[in-house]
């Protein structure tokens, strides 16, 4: 524990990426393989396992200090942590390990992921579990205690990217990054022996159902390239779904989604469809919901996730279908490094043998010779009649890397919808923002018998700068109408223009429409709240996005 | 009828005729400390400790003034005053008035972590204790000065190749810092302009601290590698900070006891150094000064207040001026 806290106090004080990599190479140097593993998978978010809930840390602090209950409250609105806030009071009362510049023998970090954290996840008399924490906590010092509650909550965070793990180990033992990245696929347990394998500078057979990392896209943003031409770009619609990897070797198939999640049961009849794909085929793609050949919104396909069985009914309201993008493997050969344009003809090959209505091979769009960007940002404009949100661009010549590169693949969202909404509760955030209010809802006027009421629609966290946000948080502080535990309502006086990328209709929330993404565009101080959108606006915007969805189950 | 009562100048004594740490100019001021919200510039005439006299003339310019030993009794008005050691700054005080059966301490800002810089703290019994509650949640617990100046240092040589800046109160902070050092080195210290006057200042009232040199003495061609540079939280992100290449940063303050507050600040390494007292030495020098009654002026007085009250304690507040934040955040 204590080589990885020095990794994680390191990690966490700079913003560089050079330190960060240099922070862990050091760890690597010096940490045993035993622990390694396990400091691979927690940083690169592979361990999430919740062995007991912050409110169960929280109650346990309580139940052996007799810490009053209100005291403890003050201190986590302050903090925004419960992790944090108890390695802060338990140091404060001194129940620990305190910081005076000693060494102490510390456990190995293996042994705390694989005895002391399960075993303590064990314990269901609360007694026991509180004397077990107490225990656990008094041997550590409050930098400690923290990573530990983090540890056991499944809350651990850091910054640093997975890609940033894999260059550390890339760069301490000497195995290319992409080989790394490739056999860090799919689930992974954490012993010795995978350790060795990830680092391995042999080249190695792969596991017969692990996909390849994904290749990823920049955003376009604004970009104003005068030299772009369109003969050297490949367009398609970018859809709304879940990318995925359909991996079909040996006599199986397996479907993953760039989440790593192995999805291959969520969709049995893509299962049934893919088996007649050749062996030795992989398959980059969308897992959308297609219902008589068109894509479907995001929240019908969200109705087939996390779901271990399918039901028939299920099947039948959102029919899944896969938009092929890509072939990143053909004949049992890896064809990653060839350029787009041949594995995009590799792709219509391997999916010629199929008629099924359930697949389709991404359209490429095209744009005449000489075509401009203007002519592109009107294509894009198209998005959304074409039931995408937006455009993918990827160079003809580019082949299918680990991550993302400037130049090869590039995606182009559409404008978010906007409306002008009133800002009307606040509440604290958490961690960065803990004791600012950051956490804001929003409201539209309803008319309703000839009265205009404000209705809260959305809930938006992101949008805003440093100074807006201080502006903004001290303004609520001094315009509360009322406070409900952690929730302030505010006098109706702010307006802000929301952006987000989907809006349907929605039973479960008070104003009927549902919003996707939504964030804060603006602070539109030039407006009153008077002047700020109506329900009424936001179902025009409905219709006209979404003439086809009327047909939205019933729940 | 209360010795010391808040009016719109500031916390005034009427049986002496005098205020204490007062916000607009008044005819006759006790200064705790030269700290700016607490030593305010009009006013017609001074108390203040031998140590403070020379800050107070530093930051106020020409002032009637009149320096006082630590304990020694003086009469103001019908009270009789005295200033004792408050361990916050060099010169710090708190004020004890006597009037008749009746005495009050007022803490000013204060501290019980041990400080090479200043004069301990001193408790003195009262009936009344007017403390201040800057970092009045239990979530606040100093390491040793001693302790927290190792790891700078350690933090500090980790980077040979690289300047090292901290960002710290010019005043207090950065000479409580020097004189810590001097356990683990004697290396010249860099300072910025307005850590340097006040640097000088301490250094002629015989406070052992390690040698240190103004910035833009420095050689033109000085790369600052290896260097500690001390300099106040405004040099942060300013030109000021574009002679330096490729620095490591970090900031020196209580607020660094909790991770959101140095993310949020964009401080890259955050040492926790206070001037003021945790919670339990707010909770300790209470219990400690006998006070039937205690008055909170600023800060998070909300939760000591609840706390003190649960434990039976009469509390009040006082509605002051002073800044909230005690330390730059």
């Amino acid at each position: 524990m204590k080589l990885f806290n020095e990794l994680f106090q390191q990690l966490d004080a700079t913003t560089s990426t050079l330190e960060k990599v240099d922070a862990l190479k050091k760890y690597f140097k010096r940490a045993p393989e035993h622990d390694a593993v396990w400091a691979v998978l927690i940083l690169t978010g592979r361990i999430q396992k919740k062995y007991l809930t912050s409110r169960n840390l929280r109650d346990s602090f309580l139940r052996t200090t007799g810490y009053p209950d209100w005291l403890f409250e003050e201190s986590y609105a302050h903090v925004g942590d419960t992790a944090e806030t108890l390695s802060l009071l338990l140091q404060s009362l001194e129940l620990v390990q305190q910081d005076d510049l000693q060494e102490r023998p510390s456990k190995p970090l293996h042994l705390w992921m694989e005895s002391e954290i399960p075993a303590l996840g064990k314990l269901k008399d609360e007694t026991a579990r509180a004397d077990k924490l107490m225990e656990l906590w008094r041997e550590l010092d409050a930098d400690q205690i923290f990573i530990l509650n983090k540890l056991i909550t499944g809350g651990f965070r850091v910054g640093v990217s997975e890609k940033l793990v894999i260059r550390a180990l890339s760069e301490v033992f000497g195995t290319a990054s992409d080989q790394i990245s490739h056999r860090l696929t799919g689930p992974q347990e954490a012993t010795v022996e995978n350790f060795r394998r990830w680092v391995s500078t042999e080249v190695s057979e792969l596991a017969v159902s692990q996909p390849y990392p994904f290749c990823l896209a920049y955003a376009w943003g604004d970009r104003k390239d005068e030299n772009w031409r369109p003969e050297e770009w490949a367009l398609e619609w970018k859809y709304d779904g879940i990318r995925s990897q359909v991996i079909r070797r040996e006599d199986h198939v397996w479907i993953w989604s760039r989440g790593e999640e192995e999805i291959t049961a969520t969709f049995p009849e893509l299962t049934q469809d893919f088996a007649g794909l050749e062996p030795g085929t992989v398959l980059d793609g969308e897992v959308v919901v297609l219902r008589d050949g068109l894509v479907q919104p995001f929240q019908d396909l969200q109705k087939r996730l996390g779901r271990k069985k399918v039901s028939a009914a299920t099947l039948k309201e959102q029919p899944a279908g896969f938009i092929a993008y890509d072939c990143l493997e053909w004949k049992g050969e890896d064809i990653r490094q060839r350029p787009f344009s041949e594995r995009r003809k590799i792709l219509g090959e391997a999916l010629a043998g199929l008629s099924s209505p359930r697949l389709q091979v991404s359209p490429i769009l095209s744009l005449p010779p000489g075509s401009t960007l203007d002519d592109l940002e009107s294509l894009r404009s198209q998005s959304r009649e074409n039931r995408a949100e937006g455009l993918m661009l990827k160079a003809w010549g580019s082949p299918y890397i680990v991550g993302r590169k400037i130049g090869y693949w590039w995606k182009h969202k559409v404008d978010p919808l906007t409306l002008d909404a009133v800002l009307i509760y606040a509440q604290a955030g958490t961690g960065r923002r803990a004791n600012l209010y950051t956490d804001y809802t929003f409201a539209l006027w309803k008319e309703e018998e000839g009265e205009r009421l404000l209705v809260p629609f959305a809930k938006a966290y992101s949008g805003l700068d440093q100074g807006e946000i201080d502006e903004l948080d001290s303004w609520i502080r001094r315009h509360t109408v009322e406070k409900f535990g952690p929730v302030r309502s505010l006098r109706p006086e702010q307006v802000f223009e929301l952006g987000f990328e989907g809006i349907s209709k929605s039973n479960r929330h008070k104003s009927g429409i549902a919003v996707r993404f939504p964030r804060i565009l603006r602070w539109r101080k030039d407006k009153k709240p008077a002047d700020a959108d109506s329900l009424g606006t936001a179902l025009q915007l409905l219709d006209s996005v979404a003439p086809a969805r009327e047909a939205e189950a019933s729940p | 009828m209360s010795l010391v009562r808040v009016t719109p100048d500031g916390l005034y004594c009427e049986a002496g005729d005098f205020y204490i740490d007062p916000w607009r100019p008044v005819k006759t001021a006790v200064i705790t400390h030269v700290h700016s919200d607490h030593a305010r510039v009009g006013s017609g005439f001074y108390y203040a400790t031998h140590g403070s006299v020379p800050l107070l003339q530093h930051r106020l310019g020409e002032i009637n003034c009149e320096g006082k030993n630590y304990g020694e009794k003086f009469k103001v008005g019908n009270t009789w005053v005295s200033l004792h050691s408050a361990g916050h700054i060099l010169g710090s005080a708190q004020v004890r008035i006597e009037h008749k059966e009746d005495v009050w301490v007022l803490s000013g800002d204060y501290k019980r972590t041990f400080d090479p810089s200043c004069e301990p703290f001193e408790v003195v019994p009262c009936d009344t204790f007017v403390s201040e509650a800057t970092f009045a949640l239990p979530i606040y617990k100093w390491q040793t000065g001693a302790v927290t100046a190792k790891h700078l240092y350690d933090w500090w040589q980790s980077e040979p190749e690289r300047p090292s800046i901290v960002f710290c109160y010019a005043l207090g902070k950065a000479q409580r810092i020097l004189a810590e050092l001097t356990a683990y080195t004697d290396r010249t210290v860099y300072v910025h302009g307005a850590v340097h006057n006040l640097t000088e200042i301490y250094r002629a009232q015989k406070i052992s601290m390690l040698p240190t040199r103004l910035v833009t003495d420095a050689h033109k061609d000085h790369d600052f590698k290896g260097d500690l540079i001390l300099a106040p939280p405004s040099g942060h992100r300013s030109p000021w900070m574009k002679r330096f290449k490729d620095p490591q940063t970090a900031f020196a303050s209580g607020w660094m006891q909790v991770r959101g507050a140095r993310r949020r600040k964009g401080y890259e390494k955050g040492f926790v150094l206070s001037d003021h007292a945790d919670w339990n030495e707010l909770n300790l020098t209470i219990t400690q000064t006998g006070a039937k009654t205690v008055y909170l002026t600023h800060g998070k007085t909300d939760v000591l207040e609840r706390y003190l009250k649960e434990k039976g304690l009469t509390v009040k507040l006082f509605e002051t001026d002073y800044e909230d934040s005690g330390e730059p955040t």
